[in-house]
């Protein structure tokens, strides 16, 4: 039988079913011989996942082998109770595995702790009350019980650091018997004591002495003992060396770990062995975060590896690459990634690659001439593979321009990007992302400098739409831009004569099965027939970036509002009061009369209970969107509201329904405007995208004002000296002295080597050395008016300083896409958890009308009103304009429609 | 979780072990072995050893006709997985005496058991010979 199931597990193992026989496998974990029950135990955990059907088979026997006398069996159990548990099993076993963490025998013990430390990573509420156990068997006589202890510690740590604080001297004096030989020999490995659980050890203790001096200082000695005993000469050795640098580099800062770290990578990087120079490399990208200096005296080894035909060591060398990106490097640095992009057909990594590319070039974009080549090489190459929000940051970008208040920079930039685009419009074939943008531009200012005329670019972009005809997406964008250019036409009083295929574009669209593409054509029909006046109104010239405020308290539903209530409507109530209330209306159920003596009567309205218990949630969200917060303007309502807390739900609902009917008759009416309600709903899309995007933007433009600063400041006369005493043979000498010794080092070895090497690979030497001045600018400007700019160590100074800077610009532009995303989130589980499509509608239907006269209204109200927590509304109005554009809310991206028709 | 597979595949590509820490299918698993395969077989003695694969790496050692692959997480210690393979390597040498592929394949039980012993959950529990091949030597004797 056992050989039977050892040939299942090759069938499984060769690819081929063999479900037929799991159920022997099963059966044979019942045999008494110890080694067919094993091979039963090795063959389900191999054939069944935690949730197979056969699972309630098996914790029977597992039960039952936990309490055998024979250690084996407890270990085969054992062994299946890490494979085959899951959450809802784990209770019928704990108990027992609980018991056998005390077993005499420490395979049992050992076992047991990682059955324990298995559970915790399926449910860590399952054994939280057992952690202390974990602490306990750190302290087991048995190293190996120990060394397996380290890993349930490992993610208990990492996800509460502070919990863990007083085992760091524990970890440490471990740690330092192991080092000392104090195990027994068996663990050696290649003459390294214990060098697996040394690793783990490393690395619980670079976790526990992140950014904390005084832990971290419980360290040093142990750690740097370690660095000192390390074998180099063995791969073992140099792993341990590993996980001592990325613990160094991840404590808090000692000068001399720092310096042993340094050599370290030096060695490595230097040494033959490619898993070396990997490790190098790597280790190099942790410590750069500490000490950027380093990096400078391994460039040229680090643009080795970055021209080696090894695949894995290149991509790690990018990674370090763009670790070490700045301002000054960042053109070399992308156009290398971007040639390799080009040249791999991995679509995992070419994605990764492609959003490094573009989150580089938003961050330290030198000019937006580069920045727009930048953006449409990525797109040319991996367009498909973007994310479509690098799209649309891309077109925010181009309409913002780069938060210069320069608009001759500005337009320049647009008609440039304009001009590129027509260039790449020759292309055969690019994907659909960028020929969105590219519509996008030619459609806002295709015509704007008046360099093409509006049938040139007419003509292109209905040959984008008849050239891509299966991208609805692309189409939809071509025929907005189309609308556009018109529009600015007409506006500028100039006469428009559609082009012969535009035509048969359009009654193509009119006739298109979706109903996006029917809506954009009738538009632009309806648009072509009005008065530049009327047109002029609707899609304004160059708007997409003006803010429009959204009246969010819907203050011109008032007036109806007042109406309703006369005529016997029941008024708002806050969703706070109502929550209450729906206590008071379970309660009134049981004691009707004492209910009902509150507030308004409304009983002639009242409704079976059953049904009102079932709609009273879909009601009273109805109600939120309906009416505004309670407003001082009322004090009807908040009287109401205020004093009568307990009304009746029933009333309510009923009243509700009742008010539907009359705001859907109004919603119907609305519809017959379509360009106005889009025009409308396009600019509250370009509010909210604009408020959303603000933090970002604010972010980006802040970093380049800083270096722009720097440009302007600094006369880089170092920056001279530096590129001499790199290109200037003959007079490198006297440059060397001038610049100072610590940042000569670099220059001079860099000179040595310079001939052989490509002019490539000259310019980014160049480019990298050329980083010292200016980021003392960049760190320190004060530096630069009261030390002379030759003082070196002043340079060295600043270099801590950069890091710092840079990574808060990383953060400033990574919390604003934190709170981007959330109001997206927001807005879809509130809207699918609320789920009132009709509610919505309703709500953008009676939004819309008013809108147009409410643009530029009351922003203070807005204001009060977002604090009250609009967030609802605001996402149902969103919802409610998706909707409305005949798209279905599954879009994760509502920002859409603002670039469509922006 | 740090190693999130085992695969031993000889040089025509054929599976010899398999072990999966994380549930997997049929399908996935054949697809992956595929891939990975493909992809550490295609490189040469000076490349190093480490091949980037989705969001996590492999890292791979040949010994003869047969490839020892391990996928790890990301912050996974490479160098010490390279030693870990080795580590196995010497600990199913001991056992077996001069191992070849063709232990493995007649003694695929004993191959687990050893592995068992050494990775729980993903992570490295054992590392002495002794007491990885105790409790597989006291089977064979029952």
């Amino acid at each position: 039988m056992k050989e039977y199931i050892i040939r299942l597990v090759y069938v499984e193992m060769l690819g081929h079913d063999a479900s037929f026989g799991y159920i022997h496998a099963v059966k044979m974990i019942h045999d008494d011989s110890l080694l067919v029950k094993r091979t039963g135990y090795l063959a389900v955990t191999l054939f069944l996942n935690e949730d197979h059907d056969l699972i309630i088979l098996i914790v029977n026997t597992i039960q039952k082998d936990l309490k055998s006398d024979n250690y084996l069996v407890v270990c085969a159990a054992l062994n299946a109770v890490c494979k085959l548990i899951n959450e809802e099993t784990i209770p019928a076993v704990l108990p027992q595995i609980v018991e056998l963490l005390a077993h005499p025998k420490e395979a049992v013990r050992k076992k047991a702790i990682m059955a324990l430390h298995r559970f915790y990573q399926k449910s860590p509420s399952s054994v939280s009350h057992l952690v202390s156990n974990f602490r306990k068997r750190l302290c087991d006589n048995d190293p190996g019980v120990m060394g397996a202890t380290l890993c349930p510690l490992f993610d208990l740590i990492t996800n509460d650091v502070n919990s863990y604080k007083d085992l760091v001297i524990s970890f440490v004096s471990i740690l330092k018997q192991v080092a000392e030989r104090r195990l027994p020999k068996a663990y050696d490995y290649h003459q390294m004591p214990a060098p697996f659980i040394q690793i783990k050890l490393l690395k619980i203790l670079a976790l526990l002495g992140s950014s904390d001096k005084q832990a971290s200082e419980n360290m040093y000695t142990v750690v740097g003992d370690i660095f000192r005993k390390c074998d180099s000469s063995s791969n073992i050795g140099n792993a341990v060396l590993y996980e001592c640098i990325c613990c160094v580099s991840s404590i808090y800062p000692n000068p001399k770990l720092l310096e042993s770290a340094a050599d370290a990578i030096s060695r490595f990087l230097k040494s033959d062995s490619h898993n070396l120079k990997y490790m190098g490399i790597d280790a190099l990208g942790r410590l750069i975060k500490i000490s950027p200096e380093i990096a400078e005296q391994h460039q040229l080894a680090v643009i080795d590896c970055l021209e080696d035909p090894d695949d894995t060591l290149k991509r790690k060398t990018f990674e370090l690459l763009y670790k070490m990106t700045k301002s000054t490097n960042v053109e070399v640095i992308v156009d290398r990634m971007i040639d390799y992009m080009n040249s791999i057909n991995d679509n995992h990594y070419k994605t990764e690659i492609a959003s490094r590319c573009v989150e580089l070039a938003e961050q330290f974009a030198p000019s937006n001439q580069w920045f727009i080549q930048t953006m449409n090489k990525v797109f040319e190459h991996a367009g498909d593979l973007v994310n479509i929000k690098v799209a649309h940051n891309l077109m925010r970008l181009i309409a913002e321009g780069f938060g210069e208040d320069d608009d001759t920079a500005d337009s320049q930039l647009r008609s440039s990007a304009v001009e590129s685009y027509l260039h790449i419009l020759g292309e055969p074939k690019l994907p659909s992302v960028f020929l969105q943008v590219i519509c996008w531009v030619l459609g806002e200012y295709g015509t704007a400098d008046g360099k093409y005329s509006a049938s040139y670019i007419t003509g292109k972009l209905c040959d984008v739409a008849e050239a891509y005809s299966n991208d609805e997406t692309v189409k939809a964008y071509a025929v907005t831009a189309l609308m556009k250019i018109y529009a600015f036409e007409i506006a500028a009083g100039r006469k428009v004569d559609m082009l012969p295929e535009c035509h048969s574009l359009m009654e193509e669209f009119l006739a298109s099965h979706s109903t996006d593409l029917q809506q954009r054509a009738y538009e632009l029909q309806a648009v072509i027939g009005l008065d530049a006046h009327a047109v002029e109104s609707i899609l304004p010239s160059d708007a997409s970036c003006e803010d429009i405020e959204v009246d969010k308290a819907l203050s011109f539903l008032n007036d109806y509002i007042q109406e309703a209530i006369e005529k016997g409507a029941q008024p708002y109530i806050p969703e706070s009061e109502r929550t209450g209330m729906l206590n008071i209306s379970n309660f009134r159920n049981q004691d009707h009369h004492e209910a009902s003596s509150h507030g308004l009567r409304f009983e002639a309205y009242e409704l079976p209970k059953q049904t009102v218990q079932a709609r009273i949630p879909p009601a009273s969200l109805a109600s939120t969107e309906l009416v505004p917060v309670p407003e001082p303007m009322y004090p009807r309502e908040s009287y109401q509201t205020t004093t009568v807390p307990s009304v009746s739900s029933d009333a309510a609902s009923t009243e509700l329904k009742l008010r539907l009917d009359g705001v859907q008759k109004r919603w119907g009416r609305q519809t017959h405007f379509p360009s106005t309600s889009t025009s409308n709903s396009t600019s509250l899309k370009t509010v909210n995208g604009i408020t959303q995007v603000d933090g970002s933007n604010t972010a980006n433009s802040r970093t380049r004002e800083t270096y722009d600063s720097r440009k302007q400041v600094e006369i880089s006369p170092e920056k001279q000296k530096l590129a001499a005493s790199l290109f200037g043979g003959p007079s490198k000498t006297e440059k060397k002295s001038a610049t100072g010794h610590k940042s000569s080092k670099p220059s001079s070895h860099m000179v040595k080597s310079h001939a052989p090497k490509s002019s490539m690979e000259v310019a980014s030497e160049k480019t990298s050395v050329q980083q010292p001045p200016d980021l003392l600018d960049f760190g320190e400007p004060t530096v630069k008016s009261t030390a002379p700019s030759l003082d070196p160590f002043k340079d060295l100074e600043g270099l801590l300083e950069p890091t710092t800077q840079v990574s808060s610009a990383v953060n400033h532009s990574s919390t604003a896409a934190v709170t981007k995303s959330p109001d997206i989130m927001g807005l879809y589980t509130e809207t699918t958890a609320g789920a009132h499509h009709k509610d919505s509608d309703i709500l953008s239907g009676l939004s819309n009308p008013p809108m147009t006269n409410m643009v530029g209204g009351t922003t203070t109200m807005q204001v009060a009103q977002s604090s009250k927590g609009p967030n609802l509304k605001d996402s149902l109005e969103k919802d409610a304009l998706v909707r409305q554009m005949g798209v279905t809310p599954s879009s994760q991206n509502p920002n859409l429609f603002k670039d469509i028709l922006g | 979780m740090g190693i999130r597979f085992i695969l031993m595949v000889n040089k025509q590509g054929q599976t010899r072990l398999a072990q999966y820490y994380e549930w997997l299918t049929l399908e996935e698993r054949r697809a992956l072995e595929g891939e990975i395969v493909r992809k550490c077989l295609a490189r040469n003695e000076q490349q190093c050893s480490f091949v980037e694969h989705r969001n996590y790496k492999i890292v791979y050692r040949r010994y003869a006709s047969l490839f020892f692959l391990v996928g790890v997480d990301n912050d996974e210690n490479e160098l010490a997985i390279l030693e870990f393979i080795h580590l196995l390597v010497e600990t199913m040498d001991r056992h077996f005496g001069n191992v070849c592929e063709l232990d493995i394949m007649l003694h695929l039980e004993k191959a687990h058991f050893m592995l068992e012993e050494m990775v729980m959950n993903g992570c490295i529990v054992e590392t002495s010979k002794a007491n990885i091949l105790t409790p597989v030597q006291l089977l064979e004797k029952t």
